[in-house]
């Protein structure tokens, strides 16, 4: 077995351990000097994405790869049903690892400067890589329990990265409303997984997502599951915590948050399609009585319209752009509860596809924004619109950067969003026209919105109060840009994404018996 | 009806949990309410590893007759690891939920919730 070999072969567990062992190494590093724990956080991330494209590469090309922890195979002697944690990874979890790392990469780029004169950076980057092995860790894992303790980690960071900023009141406020929300919504997951362990004497995804009845104790477990997930999720009606922890931490923060809640979203989709995809396929007639499926659009399209009428009111930039997140999940909830009616044939596929696809956008058009939106305050230490103008003339690659992020998140070619959105609309369309229509016309909404927000910030007369203000610095324009750069080239060559990553996770997805034969071979 | 005593116990303290963080207006009573719905979920963790007549898990001290003659009668221990971790992550939320509160005394000068509302709606 040469190396390369040997890395593939351990590079699941490798993926969670670099950024771990970073995180503690980091506070030691950074007594040297800060330049040298810059580079230390950059280089440790650039190996777990090296080590993430080992991965994806023999995922991809291979099908699905287990690693059992504690042993070479899932079950120890005189046991019949994995009893060992293991970390089960197929072509959606590729998907969501790549856009963690891409989100953490870039933030921690953008962090250099935009946190420079900061005291405590030692805890914030500890917490960044902490907060990254967790999303890494509920992205890799094929163990319920695995997953709830990667899903607490991901709360505590978090929240202790939402209120870095302690002295201001308003950060603690939102850290205090997101933890209450997230520790319940956790100890609700707990509950649910000791329902599965009480049925079923296991914890595997694999083993559960075989043996399950959906009897009366399975619909209460979906139920809490789907409620605390989705609300990490920020799905509406339980989007309230979403502006005020998005709006209120530093926004190199808020861009890796998002992929915290990504991971929450990944979760929902591993439960809907493979815990329960066997009950769902065999129990639940198609159409007839897709109670939950229905219920998932109602949702998403609520969140569509309330995400987008929120953001009409907003004064606030950092609150504006957290809202149009609102809808943008709406957008991807829409995409799945759609393919969840029709699961694997024709348009379910294609809405499917969009839905997954749109996760990757959203995470890049929303980070956009609310990159350019951290810059607009580093350079004005202003967050209010009422109070800004005229910072064009200022601030001329920002603009452009704003400018290329309100076409992508409202869906204009030749941008990403137009191409996911596409997929989505004509799907959905094929399912129903009503809703195409209120997607489509909240997507405009959704471009008025940004227009409003771009006179108000980069138009208008130049204000005398910002005759100082200065393009930002090089590391944040980088960081806009490598975004900008990753929008313009998907916009371009949708289907190199779609064919390429897009294409295996919808199909992982929907294809949740070799999820299951991979774990327990024999099993039909 | 005496076996399930454990889980009536565990419903009911999650409502009562419940109960507090929805309708209490102190932050630390929030606080206290989150951990009692945590302890309920611990309850019912621990009570899902009890088997009738499986024998404790810890291979030294089981009796050498049940090691002998039957040795599928010790009970599987991941209930109680299970339990153990959420301990330990129960009590790291604590910490963190009760400094969060410390500093939140100090920026506004009180724990009633609804006066602590600078955010917008």
């Amino acid at each position: 077995m040469n190396w390369f070999e040997l890395i593939t072969l351990h590079s699941p567990p490798l993926i969670v351990a670099v950024p771990l062992l970073a995180a503690f190494l980091t506070p030691l590093v950074s007594k040297i000097n800060d330049t040298v724990r810059n580079l230390f956080v950059l280089i440790m991330l650039s190996i777990t994405g090296l080590l993430i494209a080992i991965l994806g590469y023999d995922v991809l090309t291979n099908g699905i790869r287990t690693y059992v922890f504690g042993g070479g195979a899932p079950l120890p002697s005189g046991m019949n049903i994995p009893v060992r944690i293991m970390f089960e990874v197929d072509g959606m979890n590729i998907f969501m690892v790549i856009i963690t790392i891409i989100l953490a990469i870039v933030g921690i780029v953008y962090s250099w400067s935009f946190m420079k004169d900061q005291d405590g950076l030692d805890k914030y980057y500890t917490i960044i890589l902490l907060l990254v092995t967790s999303m890494l860790g509920m992205e890799l894992t094929g163990d319920l329990f695995n997953f709830f303790v990667f899903l607490e980690i991901s709360c505590i960071t978090s929240c202790a990265l939402i209120a870095f900023w302690v002295h201001k009141g308003e950060s603690l406020e939102a850290a205090f409303k997101y933890i209450v929300i997230s520790s319940i919504g956790a100890l609700f997951v707990l509950f649910a997984i000791g329902l599965f362990y009480a049925q079923y004497n296991a914890l595997n995804m694999a083993t559960i997502a075989n043996a399950i009845q959906f009897g009366f104790l399975d619909k209460i477990a979906l139920v809490l599951l789907i409620a605390a997930l989705a609300m990490k999720a920020g799905l509406v009606p339980m989007h309230m915590w979403l502006p005020d922890a998005y709006g209120e931490a530093p926004p190199s923060i808020t861009f890796i948050l998002a992929g915290a809640t990504l991971a929450s979203l990944y979760g929902v989709l591993r439960i809907c399609f493979t815990i329960y995809g066997n009950a769902f396929a065999n129990i639940m007639p198609v159409l007839s009585s897709a109670i939950i499926e229905w219920f998932i659009i109602a949702l998403s399209l609520a969140a569509i319209l309330i995400g987008v009428i929120m953001a009409l009111i907003q004064t606030d930039f950092k609150r504006l752009i957290a809202y149009a997140a609102v809808a943008e999940i709406g957008y991807i909830f829409l995409g799945i509860g759609v393919g969840l009616t029709s699961v694997g044939v024709g348009y379910g596929e294609i809405a499917l596809k969009g839905g997954v696809f749109h996760i990757l956008n959203d995470a890049l058009d929303i980070g956009l924004l609310f990159l350019v939106a951290g810059a607009i305050y580093y350079a004005t230490k202003e967050t209010s619109l009422d109070k800004m103008g005229g910072l064009a003339r200022n601030m001329k690659y920002t603009t452009v950067f704003f400018i290329v992020g309100l076409l992508a998140v409202s869906g204009m070619p030749p941008f990403n969003g137009f191409a996911s959105k596409l997929l989505i609309y004509e799907s959905i369309y094929q399912l129903n026209p009503i809703l195409a229509i209120v997607a489509i016309l909240a997507s405009i909404l959704l471009l008025a919105v940004f227009v409003k927000v771009f006179y108000s910030v980069f138009m208008g007369p130049a204000l005398p109060k910002f005759k100082d203000v200065k393009e930002v610095p090089r590391s944040m324009l980088i960081a806009m840009g490598a975004i900008v750069v990753i929008i313009i080239i998907f916009g371009l060559f949708p289907n190199l994404v779609i064919d390429n990553i897009v294409q295996p996770a919808a199909s992982a997805l929907v294809d949740h018996s070799s999820y299951i034969l991979k774990v327990l071979p024999g099993v039909t | 009806m005496i076996y399930n005593i454990p889980f009536i116990a565990v419903v009911v303290m999650i409502f009562i949990g419940l109960y507090a963080v929805l309708f209490k207006r102190n932050l630390v009573k929030m606080v206290i309410g989150i951990s009692i719905i945590e302890s309920g979920v611990n309850l019912f963790l621990i009570t899902l590893g009890y088997r009738e007549g499986g024998v404790v898990p810890i291979f030294t001290s089981a009796p050498s007759e049940a090691v002998k003659n039957a040795p599928g009668s010790m009970v599987l221990p991941v209930p109680q690891a299970l339990t153990l971790t959420s301990i330990v992550i129960g009590v790291a939320v604590l910490a963190l939920m009760l400094s969060l509160i410390m500093h939140i005394y100090k920026h506004y000068g009180t724990l009633d919730v609804r006066k602590i509302r600078r955010l917008k709606e």
